[in-house]
């Protein structure tokens, strides 16, 4: 099916974009690499009167060290990160997440912030900054604002975002020497939205204790499942263990509260929480404790 | 902001100027207004593969992205393949290796074959069957175009 009609703008500074967004309000959407919002638009499932069009804005698409943390930009393709040197130096967690996300054809276009602020809570990129603790900067044509993946994602396709702000940057604490990570998901086929996954990172002391944890889960609800409460109580102060691993495998699945739908039923997605949230966990030991 | 815009772009080495409705998809642009049905039109949402083309050297999705946004690109499409008469390497090996039947899914997978092959020299069969996958076929069961892909890893001088 043919998209609506819509008026077209396609701003070249972030400034200029704000100005749109500030001046339509509810009735503009942002298109950024438009792998989600397309498919909705050839649907009719969203019929946006004004589309402003952010791909012309070159200063949205960066991945920089700042501050302890790596910044990325909206706008960043999916495929630049995978291929991002900086990336896997830093956050090899988000390089290992975004390589499944859909295809390659649709990394090429697309981008880190439009997964974010697209919200499906399958979405790859969510549960690893939701596992690294990362933050989330909104601006507006008046204000500019920051906030934690908890703030930000609201449920099913709904986040914190309100008419007239935009989804900027997002940025990663660069997690201590010792960190190993994991990402692990279940898909019937590659590329499919995966019906469970997880990201895992643990900090590992010189004596080889676990110091630190992050999880971060998708699939399982209608938004990322931050497990970080629950790895932290069960895996810090100790060696790794598999006990403690299955531990905490069944205290996430007792805790995710999964919905049903055509592609599994809630049951079926509580259990693979808890095999995702092992395979990941055991992924980010190995890696930590080998060598 | 506008609800038609005019746009430049170059497809297959040769530019193209035209005016577009804000909505009209570059699928559609390349099929109806550039008249090159090469390009083919599957789910129309992403997930078949068969709209693959390439733009400024990149597979991409035609069938999610305007013609608007393709203003001042480089696009190539699978009729940008084979010199004149002469089948491309990865269209001669798709040819001996019978790696297609019916061809509605082939456009798409010779575009995403090239923009593979040029990264991948000597892949592996799981690396094939990876880079395959965002591509859907309803015919061959993929034997065939996983084996073609091989002999234009080796046909192909690049
Ligand atoms: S028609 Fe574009 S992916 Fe199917
Ligand atoms: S050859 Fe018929 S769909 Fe692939």
């Amino acid at each position: 099916m043919r998209p609506p009609p819509f008026s077209y703008a396609d701003p070249s500074t972030v400034d200029e974009a704000l100005d749109l967004l500030a001046q339509h309000g509810d009735d503009a959407t942002i298109l950024a690499g438009g792998q989600s919002l397309v498919p909705l638009l050839n649907f009719r499932l969203a019929q946006p009167a004004v589309i402003v069009d952010i791909n012309r804005i070159a200063d949205l698409a960066y991945i920089e060290r700042r501050n302890g943390a790596l910044e990325i930009g909206t706008l960043t393709r999916q495929r630049a990160v995978e291929r991002s040197a900086a990336v896997s130096e830093a956050c090899p967690l988000l390089g290992e997440a975004v390589a499944d996300v859909g295809h390659v054809q649709t990394r090429n276009r697309g981008t880190v912030g439009g997964s974010l602020a697209h919200a499906d809570p399958t979405a790859e990129i969510s549960a690893a900054v939701t596992a690294l603790g990362g933050s989330l900067r909104l601006r507006s044509a008046s204000a500019e604002r920051t906030l934690t993946p908890d703030e930000f994602f609201v449920s099913n396709l709904m986040t914190a975002i309100e008419p007239g702000e935009m989804l900027v940057a997002v940025a990663l604490p660069v997690w201590p020497a010792g960190t190993a990570t994991c990402f692990n998901e279940f898909s019937r086929r590659q590329g499919d939205f995966a019906l469970a996954g997880a990201a895992a990172a643990l900090t590992f002391g010189g004596d080889g204790r676990i110091e630190r944890a992050g999880l971060g889960l998708l699939g399982v609800g209608d938004r990322p499942f931050d497990g970080a409460a629950i790895a932290s109580e069960l895996l810090c102060g100790e060696k790794p263990s598999e006990a403690a691993v299955q531990a905490v495998a069944e205290r996430v699945q007792s805790s995710v509260d999964p919905l049903s739908d055509i592609h599994s039923p809630a049951d079926y997605r509580r259990h693979l929480a808890g095999v995702v949230t092992r395979r990941a966990l055991q992924g980010a030991i190995r890696r930590g404790t080998s060598g | 902001m506008d609800n038609e815009r005019n746009i430049d772009v170059t497809v297959n080495g040769r530019s193209h100027s035209a005016n577009v409705p804000a909505r009209r998809r570059l699928s559609e642009f390349i099929r109806d207004d550039l008249g090159l049905t090469g390009t083919h039109v599957g789910c129309e949402h992403g997930v078949c593969g068969t709209c693959t083309v390439q733009l400024d050297g990149e597979t991409v999705r035609s069938c999610l992205m305007f013609a608007v946004q393709a203003d001042g690109a480089e696009i190539m499409t699978v009729e940008g393949l084979a010199d004149g008469g002469a089948l491309h390497p990865i269209q001669e090996a798709f040819w001996q290796e019978h790696g297609l039947q019916c061809g509605f899914c082939t456009p798409g997978i010779l575009m995403t074959v090239h923009e593979f092959l040029l990264e991948n020299k000597g892949p592996l069969e799981e690396e094939i069957r990876h880079a395959l996958s965002g591509n859907l076929c309803r015919c061959t069961g993929y034997q065939n175009i996983v084996k073609a892909v091989e002999t234009a890893d080796r046909l192909w001088e690049r």
